[in-house]
């Protein structure tokens, strides 16, 4: 794993958490409805700390719909969530967030520092402006996914891959615990897709713990220590050498197994 | 870095100059031909203006100057936030609150009329999310449907209130396009407090405002109250565009929030510039606005403000630095320019290839028959070639000679056509006679890094399908006198 050596360049600002204590999420019973259409049913799920886990369903299983409950992005319709044993609320600042690349304007009239100086936001008060502190956090966070360089580029000049790692470089920023990235790998090109594994392995060295929501199968076992397999339902969580079998993965994706048959047979040879 | 952004703000402020003056001189030049006032020069009208001796004219220069800032600033974040049209919807709901607002007491009274208006405006954005989330119709359709709902209401009562006995001497009709003559003292406070808060809104939640904007889901999840923020920035529309509708009318005052912030979203790439210029921009055509309504006061005003603003984006439009039309027109001209030179410089090497590098000079004939052109038209590129310093010319200009750069691009121009032309039937499987067309395009296009890896890939090879050399990094920079496969060597290089 060179690639990963490459990343852990300059010690960093963000100090490695202390094991122990109450989980990073917790989630109890959570239903979440559009439109009284209930989108997810009935989610428990206490991911443990220092994972890097993998929200792995079909289309529509709502894992991003997941994700944005937990932030309280969407509101819950029942049960609740906690983030390190407390409300979301008042443990803002530990909860960093990666969106879809397509959730916002890339012809917004911004440059890459100014949308990594908003990681920091969150850390300011009412009516303060970042300060230098601010500024040498975000160039060091651009620095780590490469884009420094670029820190002066209209957002509008980048690559897709070179916006995702602009919004990867957003949420270091946030210098937060516990990580919701959505699809971060969805349209990158190769060198982006290792810096961004280089990158959540090197978090996960931290102590930090890490949710990916993530589209692709046959990637999923290698990159991930857990997977939770959604569909509305939990159908899994645990360990990925337990979970990503050809039982579970038909109970995912149902009907849709003909696309994946070949990779659970590719995983049923690869496992034994 | 810091040097570069100097430029810019140099640029940006001689571009304001330029579009101030024109704007000063435009509209005089009208006023000129309408002939209101054209027994006073110029000269003593401009000194008459701007000395704000008249309070009349001071309370319509204030005025607009208020109504140009403080549309700007509101009207940028409505731009950003893809809300054009909710600008424009809020502008004409909120005709029925004028009306209204006039009903309570049968006058004028700015209060009465600002709490009217701003009532019926947030009502009227009100009933578009009602509508929004309680139906499956998307907003563009909703916000159409509300604004013409609202408007014709207010239609209705201003003719009503019209035909009231003391109605028809009331000036309400100059709601609909706008009077700068008929602001008040009052107006101008109104209007004054009304931008103070729009101005320190933006200062002091700049952050919070940018944020949202860009990524409310981020900002969400960072904490950020979303919807109070959407809340306050559409109640401080709803004040500038009532504090608006005296100068500027119902119909026209959309275009005040959208047409400067539009122009100054063409010309920076940043939110804070475009903040400023946009205020900018809104003043400068609420000045002239209020200058030309001084030079003839029985004119309607508010379109010649709406005017005054769309020369501005105009020349956004044509002359900006980055996005202008004309820039681009220059760059994609000169793009257009060093591809037919590079073709002009291929065809000579193929023309020399062609009788194997024998003799350094080609002639006009041959190149034209190279190229099947007339003599006349590579007669021009080959003065095009000696311009740029990549050919000699001699004989009166009928033979061309190479020069060493003109040389080293030739090379590196048929290097890339051929280097592709091999990659193509390599790699993607395509038949020899099917890769020239592509390769013609890409090979003006191709990075040194790309053709580096191209090389790479293709294991250096010498030959491309169609069985011609391909001129390798090295044989360029040694130019021809290295190329020991060649018989006989000539050229530039040639040994002596």
């Amino acid at each position: 794993m060179s690639s990963f050596d490459e990343i852990n360049g300059p010690p960093s600002v963000i100090h490695p958490l202390p094991t122990g204590g109450p989980p990073p999420l917790e989630i109890h019973d959570m239903t979440v409805a559009y439109h009284k259409k209930p989108v997810l049913w009935g989610i428990d799920l206490v991911v443990p700390q220092g994972k890097l886990v993998g929200i792995v369903g079909p289309n529509g299983a709502g894992k991003s719909t997941l994700i944005k409950a937990v932030m309280g992005i969407l509101p819950l319709s029942s049960g609740w969530v906690k983030i390190f044993g407390a409300s979301f609320k008042s443990n803002l600042h530990r909860v960093g967030y990666v969106p879809q690349r397509e959730s916002v304007d890339w012809d917004f009239p911004v440059n890459v520092m100014d949308v990594v100086l908003m990681g920091r936001y969150g850390h300011l008060g009412l009516m303060k402006r970042p300060s230098k502190r601010d500024r040498d956090i975000a160039r060091e966070c651009l620095d780590k996914v490469k884009m420094l360089p670029y820190a002066n580029r209209q957002i509008s000049n980048l690559s897709g891959g070179q916006q995702q790692r602009v919004f990867l470089a957003r949420a270091l920023a946030q210098e937060s615990d516990l990580y919701f990235m959505d699809e971060p790998f969805a349209g990158v090109d190769a060198a982006t897709e290792s810096a961004i594994i280089a990158l959540l392995h090197e978090l996960k060295a931290r102590g930090k713990t890490i949710l990916v929501v993530h589209h692709d199968l046959p990637t999923a076992r290698n990159y991930f220590d857990m997977l939770l397999l959604l569909n509305m339902r939990v159908v899994a969580f645990g360990p990925t050498d337990e979970v990503f079998n050809y039982e579970l993965l038909q109970k995912t994706y149902g009907g849709r197994l003909t696309i994946l048959s070949e990779v659970a047979e590719a995983v049923r040879q690869k496992g034994a | 870095m810091p040097m570069l952004r100097k430029n810019k703000a140099v640029r940006a402020a001689i571009f304001l100059l330029g579009a101030g003056l024109f704007l000063l001189l435009a509209p005089s030049a009208q006023a000129a031909k309408i002939g209101d006032l054209a027994d006073l020069n110029f000269a003593d009208q401009i000194l008459r203006f701007f000395s704000m001796k008249d309070p009349s004219v001071r309370y319509a220069l204030l005025g607009s100057i208020f109504l140009g800032v403080s549309c700007g600033l509101l009207g940028s974040f409505i731009v950003v936030r893809k809300m054009a049209l909710v600008g424009d919807t809020l502008s004409h709901a909120v005709l029925p609150g004028v009306a209204a607002g006039f009903l309570w007491n049968m006058s004028k009274d700015p209060a009465a009329i600002f709490i009217g208006a701003t009532i019926a405006g947030l009502l009227g954005t009100a009933v578009v999310s009602l509508i929004k989330q309680t139906t499956r119709l998307k907003e563009d359709t909703v916000l159409g449907m509300v604004l013409a709902g609202f408007f014709a209401v207010g239609i209705c009562m201003v003719t009503m209130i019209q035909h009231l006995p003391t109605g028809n001497k009331s000036g309400i009709d100059k709601f609909l396009f706008g009077q700068a003559a008929a602001i008040s003292e009052g107006d101008v406070k109104l209007m004054g407090i009304v931008t103070l808060l729009s101005v320190a809104v933006v200062l002091f939640f700049y952050k919070e405002l940018l944020i949202t904007s860009f990524d409310a889901g981020f900002a969400r999840a960072a904490g950020f109250p979303v919807q109070l923020i959407h809340y306050t920035l559409m109640l401080l529309l709803a004040f500038s565009v009532v504090i608006s509708l005296q100068a500027v009318g119902v119909v026209l005052v959309s275009a005040m929030l959208i047409t400067p912030a539009a122009a100054a979203y063409l010309l920076t790439d940043r939110m804070h510039r475009m903040l400023l210029l946009a205020a900018g921009f809104g003043m400068l055509a609420g000045t002239s606005r209020a200058f030309f309504s001084f030079l003839g006061p029985s004119l309607p005003t508010g379109p010649f403000m709406v005017l005054g603003a769309s020369v501005v984006f105009a020349l956004a439009f044509f002359f900006g630095p980055r996005h202008g039309v004309v820039m681009k027109w220059w760059h994609h001209r000169s793009r257009a320019d060093r591809v037919q030179r590079e073709n002009t410089l291929k065809s000579i090497y193929h023309v020399l290839e062609g009788r194997e590098f024998k003799g350094e000079g080609v002639s006009l004939r041959e190149l034209a028959d190279r190229r099947r052109e007339t003599i006349e038209e590579v007669q021009t590129q080959a003065k095009d070639l000696k311009r740029q310093g990549l050919a000699t010319l001699h004989e009166e200009g009928n033979l061309i000679f190479l020069t060493p750069d003109g040389w080293l691009r030739a090379c590196s121009i048929v290097r890339n056509h051929r280097l592709w032309e091999l990659y193509l039937t390599n790699a993607a499987q395509i038949a020899a006679d099917h890769v020239h067309e592509d390769a013609e395009k890409i090979e003006h296009v191709l990075g040194e890094e790309v053709v580096r890896e191209l090389e790479r890939r293709l294991q250096y090879a010498t030959k491309d399908p169609h069985g011609r050399p391909i001129p390798s990094i090295e044989d360029i920079q040694r130019g021809l006198a290295g190329l020991s496969r060649r018989e006989d060597l000539v050229g530039y290089g040639k040994r002596s």
